[in-house]
């Protein structure tokens, strides 16, 4: 047994973070929300440059063909460094999709283009406030030859809708859950931006007016396993973000003088801190063990997955909270640098199914 | 990554297995079988004596000390295997096993380890720990109790030690007893300490059993009244008292085994807990599903952070206070998780039949549950360590710190 990353993982791991603490710092971060951007591009062009957005991606579609884990460690370091990126979307979920479940055409048509990050996709699935893993979706595919038809319907709010070039659309064709790939520039499809609670992720409603689209050979099943391989991504990068919280409250307490002596010194901020930590240390153990799973015990993500998502959120939203709470009215203010945070742990905590959803599924697959 | 047995690991499993497999079923506890305290410590010391004819008793320690001198990970995948029974061992046991062999090794004469390391892993030397005293709980080095030598006494004369131990597990089945006292109180109180191997049977010595909130008495009052202790059981040199103390509080801290799923077993009993009118039960509720969930979660959290410091150990790193993360994540949520199982189970776990095993089950776990997060090191005393050895915040104010004892 072995229980660490590897040393050429912990070297991904510092390339990753270096890179990004370079690139995106909070004030290009703060520089990006008053422009209203949303995507850093330069940033994106670098890092699909430099193979991150295709390290997940078979290495005859112009990716590494890296595991699951090395991919983690990434998703990590752009939690961390809460970078204005599509990864999650393009890279984790349309990316997945395609490798899960795309025709050996339909990789080489996209794979590409994600791993160079000259196409961007996104996984448009919700449905406004409707259960999306309740119900078949509204939004309907139509077949007119082959794998080829047209889709009808509204997706929202979907995430990075304005900046990707295609979409993965769960649909319903012939009354049963399917993968729509559609491509967005096209006049039957409409967006609309929506105002994002994540400042640096945007939101769209997306709107399908017999669209052009071709159906992915998945179905419930294979959605449900994207769905963990990706709650197992967004677990590290809520372990990321749950970390850059503790060390700036740490740093702001250490730093801050009150009452005579440092804040860091009280009971009150330590044990909350040390609280924090813990929480962010079950959590990435948890991650660990998922991202393992993911590649090589796959009987055992679904609880690993929920796992990982459940431990990894609470981490995030409790520092994410604390973490102003400790800064003060400083906290508050758009110059500090918690509220990137603040928001993007909602973005986590709500995508891909809330608390209830992973809930249910570690207390179904646990033994 | 690897969870899987390294080829080494996988002969070593093999061989426990099979060991296990031909001893095991002997000494395990039968179906519903519960054991008065007595007939516990005799079946717990049976079975040391069969691990150690079996060669596997103290796993990791050094085979001039008598242990196996393997790996940790094999302690581990041992007590994996060996969780598989149902055996009693008792608490004693590892009082003796994890500390008393613990603190042997690293600050034990030749003479000593000679003399106690054997019988202890053989299951034929019990031990208690006397530290606390009623004075003396977090702030351990605040203790009393004295260790002096009479008027006139030269090196290597005996000690004579005066005062009251607490909560000293098991003290009344204990053969020794591992004591830390004062040996001069002009010192400040961590150097004025010194530690000693002291024989329960000594006249002077008296355990009396604290009637606890469970019913039960686990713990002992333990009084020493001039209890005459020779000084080749010293441990250490005068004044090492403190440092032997952190040597037996580490042991208690990084546990080789992972716990039970204790979890899974309340998911169960909450299963089986009907509600509604048509075969539901109380799992259709998904408050509770929530709750459950995110304790399982949790506990996973704690299996999986324990093999990734049991990794940094076998490579020789030191985890540090990470080690208290998992004691401090564990008490809090297992009493969190016995008393949700109250809740959901409702006015019915209030009041159990007596063949109702789970729901009395349950009434034991939530006292003890309080136990966990106070022994050991209570809950505010592990964020200290992790906030202070973990994140690099300041101490606390410490008025008493470099102040000698009897002047504080």
């Amino acid at each position: 047994m072995n229980f660490d990353l590897s040393d050429e993982q912990k070297m991904l791991a510092e390339q990753a973070r270096g890179l990004l603490a370079e690139r995106s710092p909070p004030a290009r971060l703060r520089q990006l929300i008053g422009e209203g951007a949303e995507l850093d591009a330069p940033l994106w062009r670098e890092l699909g440059e430099m193979g991150f957005l295709g390290a997940a991606i078979a290495e005859a579609h112009g990716g590494l063909g890296l595991t699951a884990l090395d991919l983690a460690v990434i998703s990590l370091e752009l939690g961390r460094a809460n970078a204005c990126l599509p990864f999650f979307s393009s890279v984790v979920l349309a990316g997945g999709a395609l490798s899960a479940c795309g025709s050996a055409a339909q990789q080489a048509a996209w794979l590409p283009g994600i791993a160079s990050g000259e196409k961007i996709g996104t996984f448009a699935y919700a449905e406004g406030p409707a259960d999306w893993r309740a119900a078949l979706p509204a939004t309907t595919f139509a077949a007119t030859s082959g794998n080829e038809g047209r889709i009808t319907g509204t997706k929202s709010p979907v995430a990075d809708g304005g900046v990707a070039g295609f979409a993965v659309v769960l649909v319903n064709a012939g009354g049963a859950q399917a993968f729509a790939l559609v491509d967005l520039d096209q006049p039957e499809v409409s967006r609309t931006r929506l105002d994002s609670f994540d400042q640096l992720r945007g939101h769209h409603a997306i709107s399908f007016a017999g669209a052009k689209a071709e159906l992915l050979a998945g179905d419930a099943d294979t959605l449900a396993r994207l769905l963990d391989q990706a709650a197992v991504q967004a677990a590290f990068e809520a372990v990321g973000g749950a970390q850059a919280c503790l060390t700036m409250a740490r740093e702001y307490a250490l730093d801050r003088q009150i009452f005579g002596r440092s804040l860091a010194s009280y009971q009150a901020i330590k044990h909350r801190l040390a609280d924090i930590a813990v929480a962010i240390e079950l959590a990435l153990s948890n991650a660990y063990y998922a991202g393992w799973a993911a590649q090589n015990a796959p009987d055992e993500l679904p609880a690993a997955a929920a796992a990982a998502r459940l431990t990894a959120l609470a981490a995030f939203k409790n520092a994410a909270r604390e973490n102003i709470q400790v800064h003060g009215g400083i906290g508050y203010t758009f110059e500090a640098n918690c509220h990137f945070y603040y928001r993007r742990e909602r973005t986590l905590a709500l995508s891909l199914g809330g608390r209830e959803v992973w809930a249910d599924r570690l207390i179904a697959h646990s033994a | 990554m690897d969870f899987n047995d390294t080829p080494e690991e996988a002969a070593f499993r093999a061989e426990a297995r099979a060991w296990l497999a031909a001893h095991a079923p002997a000494h395990a506890l039968r179906e519903g079988e519960r054991l008065e305290d007595a007939e516990e410590a005799r079946r717990g010391r049976a079975w040391q004596r069969a691990l150690y004819d079996g060669g596997f008793a103290g796993i990791t320690l050094p085979r001039e000390l008598g242990g196996r001198g393997g790996t940790v990970i094999e302690a581990v995948v041992f007590h994996e295997e060996e969780s598989r029974y149902n055996i009693p061992k008792g608490p004693y046991i590892t009082i003796g096993l994890g500390m008393a062999l613990h603190v042997l090794a690293h600050h034990g004469s030749p003479e000593q380890k000679a003399r106690y390391c054997e019988p202890t892993l053989k299951g034929e030397m019990t031990w208690c720990q006397l530290f606390s005293e009623p004075s003396a709980g977090s702030d351990l080095a605040n203790l009393r109790t004295k260790a002096a030598k009479e008027e006139g006494a030269r090196e290597g004369d005996e000690w004579v030690v005066n005062g009251q131990k607490v909560w000293s597990s098991w003290a009344h089945h204990a053969d020794w007893g591992l004591l830390v006292a004062r040996h001069d109180p002009s010192l400040p109180k961590h150097k004025g300490l010194s530690f000693f191997l002291v024989d329960m049977k000594t006249p002077g010595v008296e355990t009396r059993p604290i009637r606890q909130i469970s019913g039960a008495s686990d713990f002992n009052e333990t009084f020493l009244t001039d209890v005459r202790i020779p000084d080749a059981n010293r441990l250490g040199k005068v004044g090492d008292g403190w440092a032997c103390c952190m040597t037996v509080l580490s042991s208690e801290r990084i546990g080789s085994g992972s716990p039970r799923e204790a979890v899974q077993e309340m998911v169960e009993y909450i299963r089986r807990t009907g509600r509604g009118a048509d075969g539901g039960n109380a799992l259709d509720s998904a408050a509770n599903r929530v709750a459950l969930a995110q304790a399982l979660a949790e506990e996973r959290g704690e299996k999986y952070l324990a093999a990734r410091l049991r990794t940094m150990i076998s490579r020789g790193e030191d985890p540090g206070a990470m080690a208290a993360m998992i004691k401090l994540a564990y008490a809090g949520r297992n009493q969190k998780m016995l008393g949700l199982g109250m809740e959901v189970r409702g006015l019915d776990a209030l009041a159990a039949a007596p063949d109702a095993g789970d729901t009395l089950g349950l009434h034991y776990e939530y006292i003890w549950s309080t136990v966990m997060r106070i022994a050991g090191g209570a809950d505010e005393v592990l964020r200290n360590q992790i906030a202070e050895r973990v994140l690099g915040m300041p101490g606390d104010w410490r008025p008493d710190k470099n102040v000698p004892f009897d002047q504080l």
